[in-house]
């Protein structure tokens, strides 16, 4: 089956180091709201503060943005190695739910000594096994979002049943030393599963992206050559092929430094990502400005009109949900599958 | 407008918890039709407009939109703040998922932060319990909330102790210790997270935090700077002597269980008095808010129907063999609800359903409701509604208000965190029909003076501890 063919895919980072007001980051969501990107990211760690700058919980900060926007997508990065899969689930679960199916999530690892000091409950472990775990968080949650099947609430007065128990599934996913019994405390989001994204870049978060991603980061530097990011984008569609995934059901994005001192900057952006996706090299963008306010500002106001003028990039939003933004389904619920095959 | 009498009298504090999860939940009544529903634009839904009389409907319990109305007519009520419960396991019934109750639960502090965007100044509580989370992670998604919402963050500390069934959805880690030693990582949880948000300057310079504690022994940098509040509001729930003492120790709010007569009131003031002097704290240190239940009628007669008519939906007939078989321990599904109860006794090793209690002494329980049965000649419904207990508050909304206000002024209470029945409009009828008669009393505040939850608790500042 051949790769759908997708619109031009934007999204932006609205990480502002040392900004703790929830207006600032209402403000740049909206921004890029009004450019119509798919979704805005931001970034966290449980890791120290960088040269003395306070950070907020990024899920939180995006759950306090999602009633004050009404299309964008919102994913936060949210860390998999000393916090509880049960609880990363239902936290973007609910994400989801006040979103109304805008949420995902950039799944994450903590491999430094000073996030392990701060929980004390494990040694920093290597990369390969820390996204080893990452997986099985993401699948664990995969299957916890499944866990209530969409019509599970039935409020049957005449039988007294609040919910039909057999559209209530444990799930008994198992990590490294760890398992979740399920199911979710929290009904199945609005948009089935949330959209899962992981920076597949380096090689042991790209095997896990492969498993569990419905959106790929590839990073690069400022001044990006199109051959590393082909070619990572090559391997990891093969690697989707190996695993019987359908590469036309992943997005990827190539993650860009940005900063924009003038609007000829912004046009020679617009120039980059049209030549990039006329090219096939990647399915859209995700801009890291270097400043937030006026990166962001120039971007909505200068680059994203020109791509539009292109017809590269919609002047509307066509759907609702983040994964209608990303054109991927509606992910059927497994369960449900299971018994109409059965 | 600030009431001259105001200033004379003690004015109580109000909260409410959000209707969720659980067996007191009525999800049976008939969903908001037409005619219940004001239409957009319509005077009902103006600010000041005149309040809309609604029969009580169930909505869900789990959308955001039910929330935002529960937050909406709790802020308008000018309430201290909003409580939500937090999910760890669905009940679950020989080995099967309980289904005659109300059950999910969205995540309290992702639902709250999305809460602080749409409401101006009520509090925003989340329960968390100190067993399944870790001080690091959660200190600092409380504090990010108390930023979010300038203020209004409070957090509900919950030991779940010794629960191995919840324990199944977690890393292993805490989940093999026993109740003293879940209070004493409960205390150490508390102890730890105030390190953390006293870890930064209140000019804004983060200093290393290291806690070596016999639960926890974590060292590094805190990346939240301090949070509007110093610290968020410590809401310590429980009835037993264990939370008593946590409260007494730790906590600004203490959500008590309800409170029986005034008497009893103020003979929990007098036991939590000696406590907090044990620690070297005042009463005023630590408000005392017992959970309370109400139900509203124009006349007091028919607030008694009301009443009863909610117990009785709160119990449905399966419900209520369901109620049986906890304390008989026996499969009793053959039973009529609407018959007599069993002959046979309870068996005193029988299952007991995870994720909720046991009965304590079920041959007791068993001999007390054959006697309020055989007493009234109640069927096996009507004993599980007749033994389940009365609403605290019944009356006029004027009786209630009168009730509510007496137990303040006896000092049997600071105030009450209200539960009720139904969602999204379960406090509606209470903000207003009750608030304005407490207001006309001086017994509650008229608009809030503050803009944080410390300040609408007359709660001071925590003392920097650098």
């Amino acid at each position: 089956m051949s790769a759908p063919i997708r619109p031009l895919h934007l999204a932006v980072s609205i990480d502002r180091p040392g900004v703790r007001d929830a207006e600032s980051y209402v403000r740049a969501a909206r921004l890029a709201e009004r450019g119509r990107l798919d979704f805005v990211t931001l970034g966290d760690t449980l890791g120290p503060p960088r040269r003395g700058a306070s950070r907020l919980d990024a899920l939180a900060v995006l759950a306090r943005v999602a009633p004050a926007t009404d299309r964008i997508g919102l994913v936060p990065t949210v860390t998999t190695t000393h916090t509880e899969p049960f609880r990363v689930a239902d936290a973007v679960s609910t994400l989801d739910r006040v979103s109304n199916g805008r949420a995902g999530w950039t799944a994450e690892v903590s491999a430094t000594e000073a996030e392990a000091r701060h929980f004390g409950r494990r040694a920093p472990a290597p990369a390969d096994a820390l996204w080893h775990e990452a997986a099985a968080v993401a699948g664990a949650a995969a299957r916890l979002w499944d866990s209530w099947e969409d019509d599970a609430e039935i409020r049957d007065a005449a039988t007294g049943r609040f919910i039909d128990r057999d559209k209530l599934h444990h799930v008994d996913a198992e990590g490294p030393g760890w398992s979740v019994r399920g199911p979710s405390a929290v009904p199945r989001p609005p948009q089935g599963r949330p959209v899962t994204a992981v920076d597949g870049t380096h090689l042991p978060a790209r095997a896990a992206a492969a498993r569990h991603a419905d959106v790929v980061y590839l990073r690069t530097g400022p001044t990006p050559a199109p051959g590393a990011v082909r070619a990572a984008r090559a391997d990891l569609h093969a690697r989707l092929r190996a695993l019987g995934r359908d590469p036309g059901r992943v997005v990827v994005l190539a993650s860009l430094p940005v900063a924009l001192y003038a609007a000829a900057d912004a046009v020679a952006l617009a120039d980059l990502a049209g030549s990039w996706w006329a090219d096939g090299v990647v399915d859209g963008f995700h801009f890291r400005p270097r400043d937030p306010d006026r990166d962001l500002a120039l971007l909505v106001d200068g680059t994203v009109p020109v791509l539009q003028h292109r017809g590269l990039l919609r002047s509307f939003y066509p759907g609702g949900t983040l994964r209608e933004h990303l054109c991927l389904p509606r992910p059927a619920n497994r369960h449900t599958t299971a018994r109409r095959t059965a | 407008m600030t009431d001259p009498r105001a200033r004379q009298r003690k004015q109580m504090h109000l909260a409410v918890h959000a209707p969720g999860a659980g067996n007191t939940t009525v999800w049976a009544l008939p969903p908001a039709g037409p005619a219940t529903t004001p239409a957009k634009g319509s005077p009902e839904l103006r600010p000041g407009g005149p309040p809309a009389r609604r029969s009580p409907c169930s909505g869900s319990h789990t959308d955001f939109s039910s929330f935002r109305h529960l937050a909406a007519t709790a802020e308008r009520g000018l309430f201290d703040f909003l409580l939500l419960a937090e999910g760890l396991r669905l009940p679950e019934h020989k080995g099967r998922i309980h289904d005659l109750d109300a059950v999910g639960r969205p995540e309290p502090i992702t639902l709250l932060s999305a809460l602080a965007g749409v409401t101006d100044r009520i509090g925003l509580a989340a329960t968390a319990d100190t067993t399944f989370h870790e001080p690091y992670e959660l200190a600092r998604r409380l504090a990010s909330l108390d930023h979010l919402s300038d203020g209004r963050a409070a957090w509900n500390v919950v030991a779940s102790s010794s629960d191995a069934f919840a324990a199944e959805n977690f890393r292993p880690g805490a989940a093999h210790l026993d109740r003293p030693e879940c209070f004493a990582r409960a205390a150490e949880f508390v102890v730890t997270a105030r390190e953390l948000w006293d870890s930064w300057t209140p000019g804004g310079v983060p200093r290393p935090f290291a806690h070596h504690g016999r639960h926890f022994s974590v060292s590094g940098t805190f990346d939240v700077a301090r949070s509007p509040q110093g610290h968020p509001v410590v809401i310590q729930a429980g009835d037993s002597e264990e939370e008593r003492e946590s409260a007494a120790s730790a906590a600004d709010v203490f959500f008590a269980g309800p409170p029986g007569t005034p008497e009893a009131g103020q003979a929990l003031r007098a036991d939590v008095g000696r406590r907090l002097a044990a620690y070297g704290r005042r009463p005023e240190d630590l408000k005392i808010m017992p959970g309370v239940t109400f139900a509203l009628g124009d006349t007091d007669a028919e607030a008694q129907e009301n009443a009863a008519e909610i117990r009785k939906q709160q119990v449905s007939p399966q419900g209520a063999l369901f109620a049986l078989e906890r304390v008989w321990g026996r499969d009793l599904s053959g039973y009529d609800p609407d018959g007599p109860l069993p002959g046979i006794d309870p068996d005193p090793a029988g299952e007991a359903a995870p994720g909720r209690a046991p009965v304590a002494d079920p041959l007791a329980v068993a001999a007390r409701w054959r006697a309020v049965a055989e007493a009234k000649g109640l069927s096996i419904r009507q004993t599980v509604i007749e033994t389940a207990g009365r609403q605290t508050f019944i009356g006029t909304p004027s009786s209630v208000a009168a009730q509510m206000d007496g137990f303040v002024t006896a000092g049997a209470a600071d105030g009450f965190v209200l539960l009720p029945h139904h969602t999204p409009g379960g406090l509606d009828d209470f903000v207003d029909r009750v608030v304005p008669l407490l207001q006309e009393r001086g017994a509650f505040r008229t608009e809030y003076a503050g803009a944080t939850l410390r300040e609408h608790l007359g709660l001071p500042l925590p003392v920097w501890k650098g």
